[in-house]
This record gives structure tokens, sequence and C-alpha cells, in this order.
């Protein structure tokens, strides 16, 4: 596990606990944590649409914790579990918030689903029976240009009451 | 048992949903080329200036700096092109000044690009871009219609005078003069239409690869209509005929209009990977997306209606000035004329309309269509002004629009505006969506409102849009340079399954379901087996791509059209094989049956018959089942609708909160009715947040005030309320689904509700009127600034 | 975002060390306004100095104080029973800022180390009258904020904690930009050991401040009454694309009166 007290400026070795995997990474300092997962692991399902925090298409876990990978520096997420929408499903066995989201046509372009679907994910996590206002408070940082925000709510809710 | 019910009709579950939903979605940005290099644009800080050199020594000693270009080194390449050719009102063609891929001599806007850095990372590109020395001289700027006519404004092109693109009219001026000066009443209302920034949530990529063994270029770009940029970026920018040009539109992440047109860092990647031979990445930060992706709307107007004493409106007159910013975009000349002022009879039988448009250039990104595009400046000047006729008149707001109505039996309906409208019955969603919305119960829900402090209010919007684009001969005759026919490949493989290739382009609208169920509808295949292939000029014949609510209306059409050739050469096959005549033979639900008979060959058999001919009519038939047509419709669609808004203000704060909205819509047969419902609502939600919420303002010397997500709001989860939608069907009657069209029409019919809504929440403080957005600040000035009639 | 040494200190000393050092070196908290900065290139700082490994985050609540510690987020202090039972007001401001994901990030030290103009602490900590504690030394809020973006920090100075007296009554209103969701006025109203407090974000020119006013009006009577009839001038408040100076002022008495009304 390599959690630099001390690095760069210029590459150095780092350890992401990514999905349960641990992966070694070369990086700058200043590379973010969604342009490590992009461009160096190649988990592209987490999205950049704004880079700077304002549109919540970045989210991902940080100790299950949902957080902007593109607000986060990669080598401060060392040490921490990452959780991606590549590592929300069981295996085959989709997350409820998944399986809710394709029932109530909850995407349309699916450029902001990935991090929706993480922030609706965590919300039942720490709230397992949210009413409406709840969803749209979880989901209140995420900008969707496709406007599928009434269909996401309704997703999230059957997803809450499918939740044993 | 019965097989599932999946086809025209069936909410099915969306096929493209499970890679979206596992972040397996493969968009542009997420696509690496090996040896990929990495594009920067350096873009104008200016909104006008001389650009009188570019010192590029430092930016290409820069680490990992391949190469540096600026306009002087696009030799031989063309400007963008426009596709679309207005005339004036004296016959002569629009003003139409150069598009150069790189800024040359000038600079007209903020975010006009000066140079391109491509190096091996993109922050390396980035960090040698800050050494790019631009040396400009700073010209007088204009950024608004307004100030663009003023006498003495600063001249954005040296070719276009009065910075005027054209002048244009529609119309019987000489009957509409006349229908005023004997009307009995006349009403009069300024209204603006505020400019909108797209802001799909994909920022726009491309990436340009080059073959040199085979001569071939691949351009992957976030495009709506990859068969189109092949055209025009092969034909008028670079050069290079299409057997030498793939363009690849794989999934993309939203479009709303802003990824029709043909952008320069297509032509930049594409131009430089062969320069370069290596692949050449470039994606938008999103701040470039602020200033460089075509904006939308942005008209100001002046409307007139004369009336008949009883309430009929006899004529409309319309003057509109349009911004098209900075260079004609692709699409832009097209949109405040045939997509505006032909919809200027909305709903109502008003016998004469005249309609003059001034578009003028001005010193901000160009604008074009979006979602909608000329629709909603249309119906928000018709809904308001109608409004205001009530007002005025003192009649019910509803009763004018009954008595208005074009009645559901006038159909076909010409307008005195070049449409001739097919099917309609306004009456019915009128009617559905005030017993949804429970109109009648509002006064009560106004006083409980009022009990806790709140101003309620409720409008509506009846209003028309035109989509399914369009009849080739027509859009030909009022200047567009290309067809929008729609283009469908049905092959039917060897064991039964099907591949549909289609020129159209889904990016969040779900063709890979809709049409996957229409096609398993009518050749009664499963729906699984079924693929929907689109986005890529190498697979796909042709086709003019996606927008304008045309692709279920158009190829939808085309499907229905290669899949009847399916049809007529498999009854060949199966008369062939059963012995029977081809007269005899029936097609349903899959098989192919001689009629009145129990024999029959399902499609599967015939499929493998017509590969495996070994028993088959050689002579006089081809092998295979693999069938290709051209579609061109016959009119344009007409949905429409009726929307109702009731808001709640807090007169303290101005802040409004739309509680309740219903949209009932007219949009034809509907294939998939949890699509079509997701496409309302995010057509409503876009409409809200132009009403309430986006406005894109440009201070005085042309630089960008609301440049980014700190400062242009768009609609959150929080901003809107569970928006109810219904339908209430006629059919189109000149294509074979009987489809209108359902991707613009919450953007069309919303914003005069909410506004309708808003001003009917003030009626106690004297508004008659106000421009969108409705922000609290502007809220709370109109209530400052109100003779206090509500005697509290 | 420039390259930069990037450095984890486990100890408190070391951090201050080098920050002291290095007038260029640069603290990193929860990030959410600094990496923003970083990336806009605004800043090229030689060192980013992490302080995640300090140790400094924690929520301590004695009959008479809430202390929170630096490196705390908004999320922690926002679902913290213990805030919520001594300081209800502060733990609905920090569920407030910004959105969930940012709240899971942000922390207390860095926003008031940052002292946005439009952040929503410092409005806190004003009128409530806490103590910033640092490797240093107690600071009073009154002599902490300092004006946009400036502070009494001085360079190698680090918040380790803020202690919040518990008052009596308190209550936060914001007014949020609709874009960025920032307070665009946002008024902090307390009773307590500090005395009666106003502090208003968003709204001035200079960054927080108290409102002399509406102070001497709620100490005579604490009611909502009471600071509605306290006009406040529009002189030095902020004025953009989204509210005019004037628009500003009357959502400062709006806020207040609200505040006060939910302060009960």
């Amino acid at each position: 596990m390599t959690r630099p007290e001390m690095a760069g400026p210029g590459k150095t070795a780092i350890t992401l606990a990514v999905n349960g995997t641990s992966r070694q990474l070369e990086l700058e300092p200043r590379t973010t944590l969604a342009e490590a997962l992009r461009n160096t692991l190649g988990l592209t399902g987490t999205k950049i649409a704004c880079n700077r925090g304002a549109c919540s298409a970045c989210t991902v876990w940080l100790n299950g914790q949902p957080v902007l990978s593109c607000m986060t520096l990669a080598i401060d997420a060392a040490g921490q579990e990452i959780t991606t929408i590549e590592g929300l499903a069981h295996g085959e066995a989709l997350h409820p918030v998944q399986d809710a989201f394709i029932e109530h046509d909850a995407m349309q372009c699916g450029f902001c689903t990935p991090g929706m679907v993480m922030s609706c994910a965590a919300l039942l996590e720490r709230n397992p029976h949210p009413d409406a206002e709840a969803v749209r408070d979880a989901i209140a940082g995420h900008y969707c240009r496709c406007g599928t925000y009434p269909h996401v709510v309704a997703a999230t809710l059957a997803a809450a009451e499918r939740k044993p | 048992m019965n097989a599932p019910f999946e086809g025209i009709g069936a909410s099915m579950k969306r096929k493209e949903d499970l890679r979206f939903i596992s972040g397996h979605g493969h968009y542009v940005d997420d696509i690496n080329r090996p040896g990929q290099l990495y594009a920067y644009i350096k873009r104008s800080d200016r909104a006008h200036a001389e650009l009188r050199g570019i010192d590029t020594a430092a930016a290409k000693a820069s680490a990992g700096v391949v190469a540096v270009y600026t306009s002087a080194d696009l030799t031989g390449i063309g400007g963008l092109p426009c596709g679309w050719q207005i005339h004036n009102k004296d016959g002569s063609p629009m003003a139409e000044p150069a598009h150069p891929v790189l800024a040359s001599g000038k600079v007209r806007h903020v975010g006009d690009p000066v140079a391109v850095v491509i190096a091996e990372t993109k922050q390396q590109a980035k960090d040698a871009a800050e050494k790019l020395v631009v040396d400009y001289k700073d010209l007088p700027a204009v950024a608004t219609v307004t100030d663009a006519v003023k006498p003495g404004a600063a001249q954005v092109h040296e070719g276009a005078a009065g910075n005027v693109c054209y002048d244009w009219e529609i119309g019987d001026k000489g009957a509409v003069d006349a229908a005023f000066a004997k009307a009995a009443k006349t009403v009069k209302l300024d209204l603006t239409n505020n400019r909108l920034i797209p802001n799909a949530m994909e920022p726009r990529a491309a990436i340009g690869e080059y073959d040199p063994t085979t001569g071939e270029h691949t351009l992957y770009t976030t495009s709506q209509n990859p068969h189109v940029i092949r055209l025009l970026m092969g034909a008028f920018v670079l050069q290079i005929p299409e057997h030498k040009l793939r363009v690849v539109a794989p999934d993309v992440g939203g479009g709303f209009g802003s990824k029709i047109y043909h952008y320069a860092e297509e032509a930049i990647v594409t131009w430089a990977s062969g320069k370069l031979a290596q692949p050449v990445k470039w994606a938008a930060e999103r701040n470039e997306s602020f200033m460089s992706d075509a904006h939308g709307r942005d008209h100001v107007s002046t409307a007139e209606l004369a009336l008949a004493a009883d309430g009929t409106f006899l004529a409309l007159r319309v003057k509109t000035l349009c911004n098209m910013g900075a260079y004609l975009s692709t699409f832009a000349p097209a949109v405040p004329t045939y997509l505006y002022a032909t919809l200027l009879a909305g709903v109502y039988k008003t016998p004469a309309i005249y309609a003059e448009v001034k578009a003028v250039f001005t010193n901000t990104v160009p604008v074009d269509a979006y979602r909608g595009a000329g629709r909603p400046e249309a119906s928000f000047l018709l809904e308001r002004l109608v409004d205001v006729a009530a007002r005025d008149t003192g009649m019910d707001r509803v009763e004018i629009r009954r008595k208005n109505f074009i009645p559901k039996d006038a159909f076909p309906y010409q307008t005195p505006v070049a449409l001739q409208y097919d099917s309609g019955d306004y009456v019915s969603t009128l009617d559905a969506a005030m017993k949804h919305a429970d109109w009648a119960g509002f006064p009560a829900r106004r006083a409980a409102a009022k009990a806790k402090g709140k101003l309620r209010g409720i409008g509506m919007s009846t209003y028309l849009e035109a989509c399914g684009i369009a009849p080739s001969k027509v859009v030909g005759s009022l200047g567009a340079r290309a067809g929008l026919y729609e283009v469908a490949n049905i092959r039917v493989h060897p064991t039964g399954s099907v591949t549909v290739f289609t020129g159209t382009h889904s990016h969040g609208q779900g063709h890979e379901t809709t049409m996957a169920q229409l096609v398993s509808d009518q050749l009664g295949v499963p729906f699984s087996q079924v693929e929907v292939v689109h986005g890529d000029t190498s697979k796909i014949p042709f086709g003019m791509g996606t927008y304008g609510s045309r692709s279920l209306a158009v190829g939808g059409s085309a499907m229905v059209k290669a899949m009847d050739k399916i049809i007529t050469k498999g009854r060949k096959i199966a008369a062939h094989l059963l012995e029977a005549a081809v007269e005899d033979v029936e097609f349903k639900d899959g098989k192919f049956t001689v009629a009145g008979t129990d024999r029959s060959k399902t499609l599967s058999e015939i499929a493998l018959t017509a590969y495996v001919p070994h028993n088959y009519p050689i002579e006089e038939l081809e092998p295979g089942l693999d069938e290709t047509a051209f579609y061109d419709p016959k009119n344009f669609t007409y949905p429409g609708g009726c929307h109702v808004c009731e808001v709640e203000i807090d007169a303290e704060t101005g802040v409004v909160s739309v509680v309740n909205f219903t949209a009932v819509d007219d949009v034809g047969r509907v294939v998939n009715p949890m699509i079509v419902e997701g496409q309302v609502q995010g057509g409503v939600a876009q409409g809200i947040g132009q009403a309430l919420l986006e406005n894109a303002v440009y201070d005085q010397d042309g630089q960008l005030l609301s440049g980014s997500f700190m400062d242009y709001t768009m609609p959150r989860a929080d901003n809107l309320p569970n928006i109810k939608v219904g339908t209430e069907t006629t059919l189109c009657t000149h294509n074979p689904l009987g489809v209108k069209g359902c991707g613009e029409v919450g953007a069309i019919g919303s914003p005069p509700a909410v506004i309708n809504a808003v001003v009917d929440a003030l009626s106690d403080y004297g508004v008659r009127h106000l421009d969108m957005p409705a922000s609290p600040q502007k809220i709370w000035s109109i209530i400052q600034g109100a003779p206090r009639m509500a005697a509290e | 975002m420039y390259d930069f040494e990037y450095l984890k200190p486990k100890a408190l000393a070391e951090a201050a060390s080098i920050l002291a050092g290095d007038g260029d070196a640069k603290a990193l908290a929860g990030g959410m306004t600094f990496i923003p900065v970083l990336k806009q290139r605004l800043n090229k700082p030689s060192k980013v100095v992490d302080l995640a490994a300090l140790g400094l985050s924690g929520i301590k609540v004695s009959g008479e104080t809430v202390e929170i510690g630096a490196m705390t987020t908004h999320a922690t202090v926002a679902a913290s029973a213990d805030v919520k039972r001594a300081i209800p007001a502060l733990a609905k401001l920090a569920g407030n800022i910004g959105d969930e994901a940012v709240r899971h990030r942000g922390t207390i030290g860095g926003s008031l180390a940052n002292n946005d103009p439009s952040a929503c602490y410092p409005a806190a900590v004003l009128a409530m009258g806490a103590t910033i504690v640092t490797n240093k030394r107690r600071i009073e809020a009154d002599n902490y904020f300092q004006g946009m973006f400036a502070t009494a920090l001085e360079q190698g100075e680090v918040i380790t904690s803020v202690v919040f007296p518990v008052p009596a009554k308190a209550a936060y209103m914001k007014f949020a930009n609709p874009a960025s969701r920032y307070a665009m006025v946002g008024v902090f109203v307390a009773k307590g050991p500090k005395g009666t407090r106003v502090a208003v974000t968003g709204a001035g020119q200079n960054g927080v401040f108290r409102h002399k006013a509406m102070e001497e009006a709620l100490a005579k009577n604490w009611s909502a009454d009471a600071v509605a009839g306290v006009k406040t001038p529009a002189d030095g408040l902020n004025s953009d694309i989204h509210a005019s100076a004037e628009y500003r002022a009357h959502l400062v008495g709006v806020m207040a009166k609200r505040a006060v009304a939910a302060a009960g």
C-alpha cells in the first residue's frame, strides 16, 4: 500500500483501492481522482461534465460516502475504499437502484446517470426509507439536462420499497 | 400463453439502459486511440479585436508539444459552411460572411478559436497554450440585437451593413393592415425571448484518426448527425471524399440541438491527425461549452393582434429582431424564419398574418437551434399575446382560446403562413389538461395559498408545433441546402433476427428501444431479436440525423418502407415454398400464410431460405433478405396540446415555485408511453428552466457574465414539481405510422404556461406582462414598483 | 492545474512548519473551493500540504460549548446528534451547505480559512461569537474575519478547531444563489453568552458582517417584528446579475425576520 507522505512534483507511485481491488498507479500529485479513474484505470463510467464540483456527474464513493471525484486529488484518496459505478453491482446482479432506474426510465442520454445512481444508492444506505423530498435533496447537486428528475425520484422510492 | 406484448404501445424497458446504468456507455471522451495526442484550443478572451499576430515560439518549445497551428497553417481549408440560405424582402440573398476554422484577421466573440496546441498530454497542451502570445487590437463590440441595429453600432462583418444578416418577411401585409384598420380592438405586446445556453451534460469532444495505408480519415464526434458532418466537413472544409471519411457518433450525452452543427474542432482534429499521422483528441472543458456551443433563442419582438368585438382574431402582425451571433452556424438562418414565423398561426384560425424578421450579427457565440428551435419563440409570443388580449378585452382566457381554435373538422387546414396542418383536436387536449389540472378547483387553492401568505396563479398554453422535418422539395424551395429525408436499412439475418440501421441518431431519445418495438411489431419478430444500429457512416447507408422531433416520423417511416420491401420479397419466397400465387400469400404476426389455409412459413424460415437458396426462385429473385429505403416526408407533422402550470410566489422574496404542472399533448401514435412521458417531462424541465431560471447575459463589451454553472442557472431536481403527462391522440395522416413527435413539445408548450401563471399570480399588482426568466429579483422589483392594488 | 509537491504530514507542528517556511505552500483541507482555484490556474503553489492526517476532526460538546475540529466535514456536523441537541441551527446550517457530495468533503476549517464572502459558516461563527483555535492562539470571531477571502491567520497558522458557546436561541436563514447555491444572503441570529448578535453573509462586499442595528433592536425586543422594522442600507452590498444591492438589502431583512421567527 503506497500512501505517500511526500510526492512530486512529477509522477509518484500510489495505490488506490478501487471496487475491492488494489491498483498501482504512477500519477502527478495534481491528478484528480476522476482523471485517475478514467484515464489511468480505464474506469470511464465516472463522468466529467463540469470539472468544478457544480454538476455531480463525477460522484463516486469514498469509504461508502458520495464525493465528487473531480474535486478530490487521487493521491488524497489513497488508503480509502473507492467505489465507482462499475463496482456497484454484485457480479451480474444489479444494485436495486440500478434495477429501479431501468424499470422507471430514469435515464435518457445516460451521461449524468452513473453519478446520479451513486448518490441515490448512497441515500438508501443512510436513509432506507426516504420520501420524495429527501430524494430531491440527495440529488440536488446533480444536473440532468434531459430532465429525468421525476423518474429518478420515482425509481429511488421504488428501490427503497424493494430493499429488504 | 400469449407472448408478452412488446410492440407499438408497450412501455418496454430501454435496451440502452444496461450499459448506461453500469458505467459502460461509450461516449467520445471514453475512447482512446493508440498513440493519441491531445489538442487544446486557445480561444479569444476578447469579444471583438484585430488579430495582429500570434507568437507561437515559446509554446512550440514547451514540454511535450508536437505542433501549434494558427489560421496561417490551415492553407487550402475552407470555412465552416452554412446549410440554409434566406432571402431578403427584395429577393437578394442574406449576408453570409466567412466562418474560418481558426480566427483569421479578427476575432468576433469571446471563445472564437485562435490557435490549437497539440501535445502528448492534455496538461502539456494546456501548459503550452499559456505561452502563446496573441497580439490583439481591441475593437468596439456589440452584444445585443437592439444595440446591433443602432446607427453607428460596431460592425461585426464588413459584408453585413448595419449588422443585418437578412431582413425577411412572410404573409400578406396588405390584408393584415386592412384588418387592423377596421378591427374593433387591437392589442400590442413587446416581448423578448431570453437567450439560452444548451449545456448538454456531455461536453463536446472529437477524435481524429488517419490511416496512411488506406488514406482513410475517421472522426469520432459528439454529433446528432454523423452523415451531415461527413458531408459538410468532407465536401466544404477539408475536401475529403466520402469513401475516405468515416464519421462515428457513438453514445452521445445529450444534444438538444447544440450537437447538430459542424464545429471547428471537428475539422481541426481531422486535419491535424492527417498531418501528424497520429490520432488527435479534443474534449471541451465546461467553460468552452459556454463560449463555443451554439446558443439558443434571443429574440426581441413586437406582436399585435386585431380582434372583432366578440373576440374573434382578425389579424396578427409581428416584428422580430433575432440574434445570429458572430457567425452563421449550420442551420441558424432557418430557425427564426421557417421554424418560427410559419408557426405564428398556432392553433388559431387567424385569417391574416404578417411577420417581419430581421437577423443581425453580434459579437456573441453563434445562435442556432436549441430544443424546439423557433417554435418555442412562436408559442411564447402567441400564447402570451392571447392571454394579454383576454386581459385587455375582459374575456376569459380559456374562452378566447376555444372561440378561435381551428375546429377539428377543418383539417387539412391551410394557415396564412405557408403550413398546412394535417390533423389535430385542440379542444380534446384543452379539456383533458384542464381536467387533470383541476382548473375548476383553482380558486379554492388560491384562497388557501393566500391564507398562508402566498400568491398563487394558474396559466395555460394551447400550443402547436411543426416537426418531423421535412419535405425535401419544400425546404429546398425555402433555402435549405440539403434534403431532409431519412434512410433505413433492415437486415433480416439467416436465423430471423434483425438488425436495423438508421440514419437518425439517439442521444437520449431511446431509439434503440422504440425503433426495435416498431420493427418487432411490424415483422412479428421478438423485441429481443431486433438490434438498432446508429451513429456510424461506415455502417449506415446515409441519413440526416436527429433533431426537430423527426426520428420516428421520418426515420421510422423509412423503416416501414424498408420492411414493406422485406415483406414483398418474403411473400414471393413464401409463395414459391408454399406453391401458391404471390397474391394469395398474406403476412401477419411474423408468418406468411396462404389465404384461407393453415399453410404458412415463418419469417425466419423465409430468411433462412433467402440465405440458403436451394429451393428458391433464383431466376426471378436475388438471394438475401436485406432492404434499404429512403423516405421523404410529405409534410411536417403537427403535434400540439395544452400545458397548465400552477405557481406560488413568495411575495417577500419574489421566489416563484412551480407547484403543479400538467401537460396533455397530441403526439400522434405513441410507440412507448414510458419514453414519451420521459421526453415530455424533460422538455418541460427545460421549458421551466427558460421561464424561471436560465439567462445568457453578456455585458456591453461582449463578455459572457453567465459563463459557468456558478452563474448560469439550470433546473435541478428541487426546482421541479412532479410533471403530470397525458396524451390525446389524432393520427398524422401522411406518414405510415401516424406518429407526430414528442421530443420538443415540452420545451415549446411550457414556457408561456409558466409565465401566464406568474402573471396571473401577480394580477393584484397590475402586471400585464413580464419577460423570462421570472427571476426572484425581477418579481420582487415588480411587486415593489407596483401600486398596491391588493390592500393588505 | 499546475503540478506541485504534495505533502501529507502526520503532525500539526510539521504541517505548520512547512507552511511557515514557504509562502507559496498552501494548505489543503476538503478542497471544495481550493481545488477549483487550482484548476483555474489562479494559484501556483509550490507545495500542497494536506491536513487530512493530523487528527483534526471530531466534535466535543460540553455544557457550555461545542468544539468542532477543523477537519470535520459538513456532513458530520449536520448528522451529529450532539450538535443537533446543543446548537440545532448549526447542524441545520451545515446540512444546507452545497450538496450532499460537497458536504462529505468540505470542512469547517477549510471554509473559515478561505472566508468566501458567500460561505455559510462565517455567519454562524460571527453571530455566536465563536473562537477560532489555531496552532498558535485563540482568535475571537470579531477579530478573525478581515474582509473578502481575508482572515487574521498568519503564514504557518493552521486552524485546529472552532469553539462555539452554546446560545439560548439561534437560527440561520439562507437565500441561495439560484445557480451556485452559495448564500446570496444568509443571516444568522443568536442570543447567548456573547450577547444578541446578527451576522450577514453573502451580501457584503467585504464578506461577513455584523448587523448592529438589528442587534440593538433584538436586544431590546427579541421578535421578528423588531428586525422587520430595521432597514438595511444597500451601500456596501454586492450587486451582480442575480441580485442588486437593493434586493440584497431587502433580503437581509426578510431572512433576519424569518431567522428570528425560527429561533423562537
